[in-house]
């Protein structure tokens, strides 16, 4: 059976990661290479490395930490943040890179979504959505969550489908950060409508959120960040959690 | 061990190249026929639409070439179902290999099939040494039938060929090269064969 996946997600500032993860096998906090190593032995199912600063500047630190990444680590990782061509997607591909994520530049110009998907193929196209409710209805948000834009996230998710995404990254403004849960409604009813995988992002607080996400939301995937590199949350623990209450979960052998 | 990754318009090189490197080999990436005959093992990666990686194959008479070699030959992913009869991707003719057709997914669950699934019945030495039901990395959107040559399936809506072997000719739907420990053992066993 198909498991449902964990991803751990590590933020990168200058080809380093920004909130140190406190592991104490760890020798240096902020190199990302060694933190991705550590999550992958520990089970994680997919990385994803955001840059968070994604400066034309940094593009080449970026292309770098790529190639070490994928020289080290063997399992799919997805890389995010200020991607806004096909050349952009060429270069962080061809470092190893088996996934691509893109935000704001899909928003501002959604044939980009087409020109990926039939360049480089549907399977390497996440398009990742901010959204923010307002009662009446859920507005995709751009540039980290900052600035609202006239879609719809439902109809967006959609679009984005239509056109060749291969995968959807939902990120809940209103529940990142709070450990309150996922936006378990929003996920649930856009995950049933689309055919391609969504993983849901935003308010991992506890293992219980995770279970509720993957039943009550029907995602495909969970994404977390804080949690693990804090360590509040194992995800050999969790990855046990879930599959004790019946949610299919790859687990890793103990060594 | 003089290692060949066929070059061609679909490819996870730079991940099979990566993986084989942490097994301590440096394979040679090429399109040129004199340099696959002459390599001990072939690996025919992929990852992309079948239809233009078999006109690109064919252009270059690649496709005689495959099916002309006696050294272990590996495909992965669409490697696998360019080694099969025919895909229901844009109507294609393939290699032949393999006498099974390549059949799409249908929609009652999320298209691609995305993610970590098991290997069911394994048969053969390229399983050796992983457990019993492991779990290989895949991305696909279309399947292999299962048959006679099928030495490993997986189930997603059906049972699939996960993996095949004829003679000489191996092949696995799923990426070794990006599925942790038990996918190294199984290419390190390739190497081995």
């Amino acid at each position: 059976m198909l498991t449902k996946r964990i991803i751990p997600c590590l933020d990168i500032k200058d080809g380093r990661t920004v909130k140190g993860v406190n592991f104490v096998e760890l020798r240096d906090a902020g190199d990302a290479v060694e933190q991705g190593a550590i999550y992958a032995e520990q089970g994680a199912d997919e990385l994803v490395f955001l840059d968070i600063t994604a400066t034309v500047e940094n593009r080449k630190t970026l292309v770098e930490l790529v190639r070490n990444v994928a020289r080290q680590i063997n399992i799919p990782f997805t890389v995010g943040g200020g991607i806004s061509s096909v050349q952009d997607v060429s270069a962080l591909l061809n470092a190893g890179a088996d996934k691509i994520s893109i935000n704001s530049s899909a928003v501002r110009r959604p044939e980009l979504v087409d020109e990926l998907a039939l360049q480089f193929g549907s399977q390497c196209i996440v398009v990742a959505i901010d959204t923010k409710d307002f009662g009446d209805k859920n507005v995709v948000h751009t540039h980290g969550g900052r600035t609202p834009t006239e879609l719809i996230t439902e109809a967006w998710a959609y679009e984005v489908q239509e056109r060749g995404a291969g995968e959807i990254l939902l990120t809940s403004m209103d529940h990142d950060g709070t450990k309150a849960g996922f936006a378990n409604k929003l996920t649930s009813k856009i995950s049933n409508k689309l055919h391609i995988p969504v993983i849901a992002s935003g308010g991992a607080g506890n293992m219980e959120d995770f279970y509720d996400v993957f039943t009550d939301g029907a995602a495909d995937a969970a994404l977390a960040a804080s949690i693990f590199h804090f360590k509040e949350i194992p995800i050999p623990s969790l990855k046990n959690y879930l599959n004790d209450k019946g949610i299919p979960m790859r687990l890793v052998p103990s060594e | 061990m003089n290692i060949a990754i066929i070059k061609y318009n679909a490819g996870n090189i730079v991940s099979v190249t990566n993986t084989l490197n942490r097994l301590g080999v440096e394979p040679v990436v090429s399109d040129d026929p004199e340099v696959l005959k002459k390599a001990d093992k072939v690996i025919f990666p992929g990852v992309g639409e079948a239809s233009t990686a078999m006109e690109y194959l064919k252009e270059r008479k690649l496709d005689q070439v495959i099916k002309s070699m006696k050294q272990p030959f590996l495909g992965i992913c669409l490697g696998q179902q360019l080694m099969c009869l025919h895909s229901e991707e844009n109507n294609t003719e393939c290699l032949g290999i393999f006498d099974l057709n390549v059949l799409r997914f249908e929609r009652k669950l999320k298209v691609p099939h995305m993610g970590w699934n098991k290997l069911l019945d394994m048969k053969g030495p390229l399983f050796h040494g992983l457990e019993v039901e492991p779990y290989i990395y895949f991305v696909h959107s279309y399947y292999c039938e299962v048959g006679p040559e099928t030495i490993a399936k997986s189930e997603y809506m059906n049972d699939f060929s996960a993996a095949l072997n004829k003679d000489n000719f191996y092949a696995i739907q799923g990426h070794p090269e990006k599925s942790g420990h038990a996918g190294q053992q199984f290419l390190d066993n390739f190497l081995k064969l």
